[in-house]
């Protein structure tokens, strides 16, 4: 149980859990980890994601829709760590519902649990104190989000506290598909270099194989989400595991 | 470890009240509110940014607004002498202007084109595409699609003043959602847009800046108060939804330990999760958590997931509530009561046949905690209420909800 990336570029799979069902979400991970996927982000669902595009919102309101809760989830994430025990497993959450739980006792289920790491999106470095000391307790790896608009100031902050790899976003904006990667990217990926060594991945518009591949060319990994999520919605969920194994297969050909 | 805890440990972090406030967004925006706050700063100290703004304020909104002795319904209520601070009066019919026109200076210092918004009763999109006709500046307003309906003069108001007004459907289609969706479309267009948050909400810096903008009314209202009356008020009661116009009715008053601050949230229709905006009652199931980029009281379900809120008035239809207020409530310098819809609806006609004055249906929470304690106090007791806006958006909720025929009188 690591967060590495042996093939180059590597594969981050988000997925919403509890869409269209937590067994069904389970079933898609294990697809996923199966076709080559390195990390396997298991996305909270929450009432307001702010930071979400339209793909993820519906996911994310169809699983608390149906009640779907942080210690579903918890559960979700245990039985994969017990079925794939090599597989990169992160915790992907708003705040809120983490605040509920208590950031001390979420922070010891989630190791509990067998997650590598935890991603917390509205969470800043500047705000994280007690989040990275109880990270360090339980020995979980802290996850930030670097953005274009970073300024190297905060990307060095950023890059100081994280572990396990940077989420560099793509472009400015909300999750969601892109027709290409934009600029933004290499370019703060180039600078992100200047302070960590640990891999960086790429996230926000990845949505297929030539995305992979340009990504492939300046970052560590990609970070796929949004066309995921999308399959998945479209998808009969007893097909869903089938399709996004293939999916998966397919992105770095 | 108490989930309070959260926000305790970085407490020298700018933006905090008590253990309330912060910055919790996606980093996206973290350079934007830096500039933001360095902006605000800097204008803040500046004379002519200040002199601009209170020429504005005086010869464009109508400030001072008039401290107004109640007399007929004082009368009536047999106990304080009741005032009304009349924001009402300001141009637009809102205090929102306050706010919206000194952000609106700001985000044309800072060479801002685009301006977004999100609004909730209407009254701060008004004010949002007055101040961006004023200026020659773009105007995006998000709405809920249930508060477009209800306040459907107010969308027609935004789009005359050239105002995009987007309909959010997401959650319940209330301000909660709005803002969600003012939010994505900051992140995206972060560079080139400037977001006027309406309230004392959201993240660093703006509870304090909203605040700062709204202070004018405790400020006018201090010295009216000891010139008028000779003495400061025993009690000052205020509508909270975010708590913009409460917090500014409060401010100046803080120190004055022996003023009662009384803030009145929306009970609703019931006391049940859903039916009420009650962040501060005990059986509402408000609890400190994180919502739009602030620490402060949130309505929520064991699980962390926000609650869908419930107020006849679109104003006060939200989840949770300016950090600054969650402080003041947890130290008790101000205490927090609920008025249901009923109580509200009944003490919009108690005001509308006493003084001819139609209270906003916000406004109508804090008129019926002033008409339930007036009662109680003795008569050399002062009770001012901060009349944050006017109704004449919302007759189309007064006539279906009231049905009046026009031959009731209220008594005396």
């Amino acid at each position: 149980m690591a967060i590495e990336f042996s093939k180059k570029p590597g594969i981050v799979a988000y997925l919403t859990a509890g869409d269209p069902d937590l067994a069904t979400t389970r079933d898609i991970a294990l697809a996923a980890i199966d076709n080559g996927a390195d990390v396997i982000e298991l996305g909270v669902p929450f009432s307001d994601p702010l930071a979400d595009g339209p793909v993820i919102q519906r996911a994310s309101e169809r699983a608390v829709a149906r009640g779907v809760r942080l210690t579903d989830v918890l559960d979700l994430a245990k039985g994969l760590r017990a079925a794939r025990p090599a597989a990169g497993l992160v915790l992907f959450s708003y705040l809120n519902p983490v605040v509920r739980m208590g950031m001390k006792t979420f922070c010891s289920r989630a190791a509990e649990a067998g997650a590598d790491g935890v991603l917390l999106t509205d969470m800043i470095v500047e705000e994280a104190g007690e989040y990275l000391a109880e990270m360090k307790t339980n020995g979980l790896a802290p996850i930030f989000l670097a953005a274009p608009t970073s300024p190297d100031a905060r990307l060095k902050a950023i890059a100081a506290v994280s572990q396990g790899f940077v989420y560099a976003i793509s472009r400015v904006g909300i999750t969601g598909t892109q027709q290409k990667v934009a600029g933004d990217a290499s370019e703060l990926v180039t600078r992100l270099r200047q302070f960590t060594k640990l891999p960086i991945a790429v996230g926000f518009g990845i949505s297929n194989a030539e995305h992979v591949k340009a990504v492939g060319e300046f970052a560590d990994a990609a970070i796929i989400g949004s066309a995921l999520v999308a399959l998945i919605e479209k998808s009969p969920a007893k097909e869903a595991a089938t399709a996004i194994g293939q999916f998966i297969a397919g992105l770095r050909t | 470890m108490s989930a309070s805890s959260i926000a305790g440990v970085t407490a020298t972090v700018a933006g905090r009240f008590g253990a309330y406030g912060g910055r919790y967004v996606p980093e996206t925006l973290m350079a934007a509110l830096e500039e933001l706050e360095q902006a605000y700063a800097v204008a803040q100290k500046d004379a002519a940014f200040q002199a601009e703004l209170d020429d504005l304020l005086h010869h464009y909104c109508g400030r001072p607004t008039p401290l107004y002795f109640a007399k007929r319904l004082t009368e009536q209520m047999g106990g304080a002498k009741i005032y009304l601070k009349r924001e009402d009066l300001l141009h637009t019919g809102a205090h929102k202007i306050n706010n919206a026109l000194g952000q609106g200076l700001l985000a044309r210092r800072m060479g801002k084109q685009r301006i977004i918004a999100e609004t909730g009763a209407g009254q701060h999109g008004v004010a949002t595409a007055t101040v961006c006709a004023l200026l020659g500046l773009e105007c995006v307003v998000y709405m809920g699609e249930e508060d477009m309906r209800r306040q459907e003069l107010n969308v027609y108001r935004m789009r005359l003043l050239g105002a995009e007004v987007r309909g959010v459907s997401a959650g319940s289609a209330t301000l909660k959602d709005a803002i969600n969706e003012a939010m994505r479309d900051w992140v995206t267009n972060v560079r080139t847009t400037y977001y006027i948050l309406g309230s004392a909400l959201g993240a660093h810096p703006y509870p304090t800046m909203v605040r700062d903008f709204h202070r004018v009314i405790s400020r006018e209202a201090r010295m009216q108060m000891l010139e008028q009356e000779g003495k400061l008020p025993t009690a000052i009661v205020a509508c909270v939804g975010g708590g913009s116009n409460a917090i500014g009715a409060f401010y100046e008053f803080l120190p004055d330990a022996n003023v009662q601050l009384i803030g009145v949230e929306a009970g609703g229709r019931g006391t049940a999760l859903g039916e009420h905006a009650a962040r501060f009652q005990k059986v509402g199931g408000g609890l400190p958590g994180v919502l739009q980029g602030t620490y402060s009281y949130v309505l929520q379900n064991d699980a962390g997931q926000v609650s869908s809120t419930h107020s006849v008035s679109a104003g006060l239809d939200y989840a949770s509530v300016g950090p600054e207020h969650a402080m003041l409530h947890d130290s008790g310098r101000a205490s927090y009561v609920s008025c249901s819809d009923d109580e509200a609806l009944k003490a919009t006609v108690t005001l509308s046949r006493t003084e001819g004055i139609l209270p906003a249906l916000e406004s109508a929470h804090a008129v019926a905690e002033a008409v339930r304690l007036a009662p109680t106090m003795v008569k050399t007791d002062v009770l001012m209420v901060n009349l944050s806006g006017r109704g004449d958006k919302d007759m189309g909720i007064l006539a279906r909800e009231l049905n009046l025929k026009g031959s009731e009188r209220a008594k005396g």
